[in-house]
């Protein structure tokens, strides 16, 4: 399992594995958006927390199809399969990798591009302790898209459509408790929902996965 | 003991029928090579007994964790290094083999050098070099020696009959001679009939008769 | 004899062309009578005037999109558990049918919106749940039609049903969370004390039961559809490998 890891980690940050696109990306929206919706800082305090939370999402949408589209193009998949790992332990620790080298990153470059989106002073804390409760979930709900969909030629775009709707209720609990946390309000409320949906995910659709991939193998 | 055994084994390939009726068994010591033309379901048969697909019929019967699988593709990274690509599946094996295989599949002086650089026949070795470090008894390869030379056959012949004379099995679909003792099995007269002479009838057959 | 006897597909292709011709009869018979009643039949409403008479459309279709989903949850469950192709080919012929009702209680809830609220579209935690429900419908069809293996496909759009279902059902609750909306609570339930008044609510009932009866036609006709083609598919592969 550690040895798993330890590899998916190292392909991804060696060359060519695609490690800080993420990173770039969720950048980019930072700069984007201001530019679309105007320099009024106001504005941009109002909005950052929900475009902050639909960055990481987008960013971590962008490097779901590498968790297993390599690995099965290149047989990995089937030596995987055939080997002592299960396979339900092999989706969690890649899901678990991917986290490592896309989520962990976004949690922590946020704050910075909390400044650049006038973020209130109290949303901080809140931003970062959202992202890094509700990315591994879109990790792992992300690991499920892309095991359903690694079996087809070019199945990013419809992996894109399959998960973005299974992102919604993390999208939803994790924007407010930023925009909550800025406001100054409670936001036990939405961290607990959010917490849960990342435990039930964490535990359960690991399983599902793995069902995929293996019908996928077949 | 048998190590592998197929019992009245059916495979199919995209939910058709295409072998029925195949039976073999492998004690320790033993080879059997898979003979047939293109097409007729050497490698959904192997997928079938490597346990990645379910079969259509029959069982097959192997004492858990025994078979290693080596498909057409070697599952080689690219980015790693030769030692590190067998280091991984060691760990994951759980033996510690790596190093042995190294030498064994003369890839000593290949070790550090990334996979990307290697040639289509010094990958392939690497990739049969996993079948070492996996410390499982029944081989099953697909087309093992393709993209191999001459040196490299002889050498690849020479690992299987050690693995054998070390109480192991494999099980190869190949055209080459590897110079084995090994028994062959042609799959021409187990190609799957159609349901109207007596084959297997899928559910949609019925419906319409 | 047992239920699972009609899974076989040549008894459903037996069951379903007989009883075919009665349903898409009564269907037919029980929309028209439902609609009619509905539109021509019924009062003004005071408040709302005649444009209440769009639930006659908009109750049912909605009502049918959450079953149409329930259906596919069932029927990917019963092939997963007991691998009956007619169960996935039901759940796969339902999607595009679950859609549309998804589609129209959207639209003719858009255009009774405009009257009431003002406004064509609200993010109003039911607008956005079935707006999201619509959004996993065409995930679900879109992988039936991306992969190319049948039996694959109805194993992978089965886990996508299972675990949409879970999500949808959160989204439900945390859209609920979201934003508390517009929209008037339910109009039909047992507890009759709110329920809209007995002249409205009977032709209401009718129609429910033409929709559920649409939506039975529908599913049979597709149904047949899919095992034909199925069968059509066995014998081309044959073909080609013979």
């Amino acid at each position: 399992m550690i040895a798993l890891m330890i590899r998916d980690m190292r392909l991804a940050v060696r060359a060519g594995g695609g490690f800080g696109l993420g990173l770039a990306f969720f950048l980019l929206v930072a700069v984007i958006v201001p530019l679309g919706v105007g320099p009024e800082p106001a504005t941009l305090a109002k909005i950052a927390p929900g475009i902050l939370w639909v960055g990481a999402l987008l960013s971590c949408l962008l490097s779901l199809d590498r968790i297993f589209a390599l690995d099965f193009e290149d047989g990995s998949m089937d030596l995987l399969a055939t080997s002592p790992l299960p396979m339900e332990g092999a989706v969690a620790v890649k899901a678990m990798a991917h986290w490592l080298v896309t989520g962990l990153p976004l949690v922590s470059a946020a704050p910075v591009l909390g400044v650049l989106l006038n973020l209130p002073l109290p949303g901080y804390l809140w931003l970062v302790v959202s992202l890094a409760l509700g990315t591994p979930a879109l990790s792992v709900i992300g690991a499920f898209g892309a095991a359903l969909t690694v079996g087809l030629k070019r199945g990013g775009l419809l992996m894109s459509l399959l998960v973005l709707p299974l992102y919604m209720p993390t999208l939803i609990f994790g924007a407010e408790v930023v925009k909550r946390g800025a406001a100054g309000l409670a936001v036990a409320t939405p961290l607990a929902f959010l917490a849960a949906i990342t435990a039930g995910s964490l535990a359960l659709l690991p399983f599902a996965a793995a069902a995929a991939i293996r019908v996928n193998l077949r | 003991m048998s190590l592998l055994s197929a019992q009245d084994l059916a495979v199919a390939r995209a939910g058709i029928a295409v072998l029925e009726g195949v039976q073999f068994a492998l004690t320790a010591g033993q080879a059997l090579v898979l003979r047939g033309p293109n097409g007729i379901g050497k490698t959904t048969l192997l997928r079938t007994v490597a346990g990645l697909q379910p079969p259509l019929q029959g069982n097959i019967t192997a004492p858990p964790d025994t078979v290693a699988y080596a498909a057409h593709a070697d599952g080689v990274k690219a980015t790693l290094t030769v030692a590190e690509n067998l280091a991984f599946w060691a760990q994951v094996f759980g033996t510690s083999g790596a190093e042995a295989a190294i030498d064994r599949m003369a890839l000593r002086e290949l070790a550090d050098r990334r996979a990307a650089n290697l040639s289509a026949g010094q990958k392939r070795r690497l990739g049969l070099a996993r079948l070492l470090v996996t410390g499982r008894p029944v081989w099953v390869m697909d087309e093992p020696t393709v993209s191999l030379d001459a040196a490299s056959v002889q050498l690849f012949g020479d690992v299987v009959r050690d693995h054998l004379a070390a109480g192991g099995a494999a099980l190869i679909a190949t055209h080459i001679d590897l110079g084995l003792d090994a028994a062959v099995l042609d799959l021409s007269p187990f190609k799957a009939r159609p349901a109207a002479q007596g084959g297997i009838r899928s559910a949609f057959d019925e419906a319409f008769t | 004899m047992s239920i699972w006897e009609y899974a076989n597909p040549k008894k459903f292709m037996q069951t379903s062309g007989f009883l075919l011709p009665w349903v898409t009869g009564l269907s037919v018979l029980t929309l028209v009578v439902g609609l009619v009643w509905g539109f021509f039949l019924t009062p003004d409403a005071d408040k709302f005037g005649s444009t209440v008479k769009i639930i006659y459309l908009h109750v049912p279709a909605a009502m049918m999109a959450i079953s149409a989903w329930t259906m596919m949850l069932v029927t990917s469950l019963i092939w997963l558990v007991r691998r009956h192709h007619v169960s996935a080919l039901a759940a796969k012929a339902a999607a595009p049918i679950g859609l549309m009702f998804t589609v129209i209680g959207l639209v003719t809830g858009a255009i009774w919106g405009q009257p009431m609220w003002g406004t064509w579209w609200a993010w109003d935690p039911r607008l956005t749940s079935f707006l999201i429900l619509a959004l996993f419908y065409l995930g679900y069809i879109a992988l039936w039609e991306a992969v190319e293996n049948p039996d694959t496909a109805a194993d992978l759009t089965s886990v996508l049903a299972i675990v949409g279902s879970v999500f949808a059902f959160l989204s439900r609750y945390a859209v609920l969370f979201w934003n508390q909306g517009l929209h008037q609570g339910a109009s039909l339930s047992l507890d009759a004390k709110e329920n809209v008044s007995d002249v409205y609510w009977l032709p209401l009932l009718v129609c429910i039961a033409g929709f559920v009866l649409l939506f039975v036609t529908l599913v049979l006709i597709r149904t047949r559809t899919e095992i034909r083609s199925r069968r059509v598919q066995a014998l081309i592969a044959r073909e080609r490998l013979a």
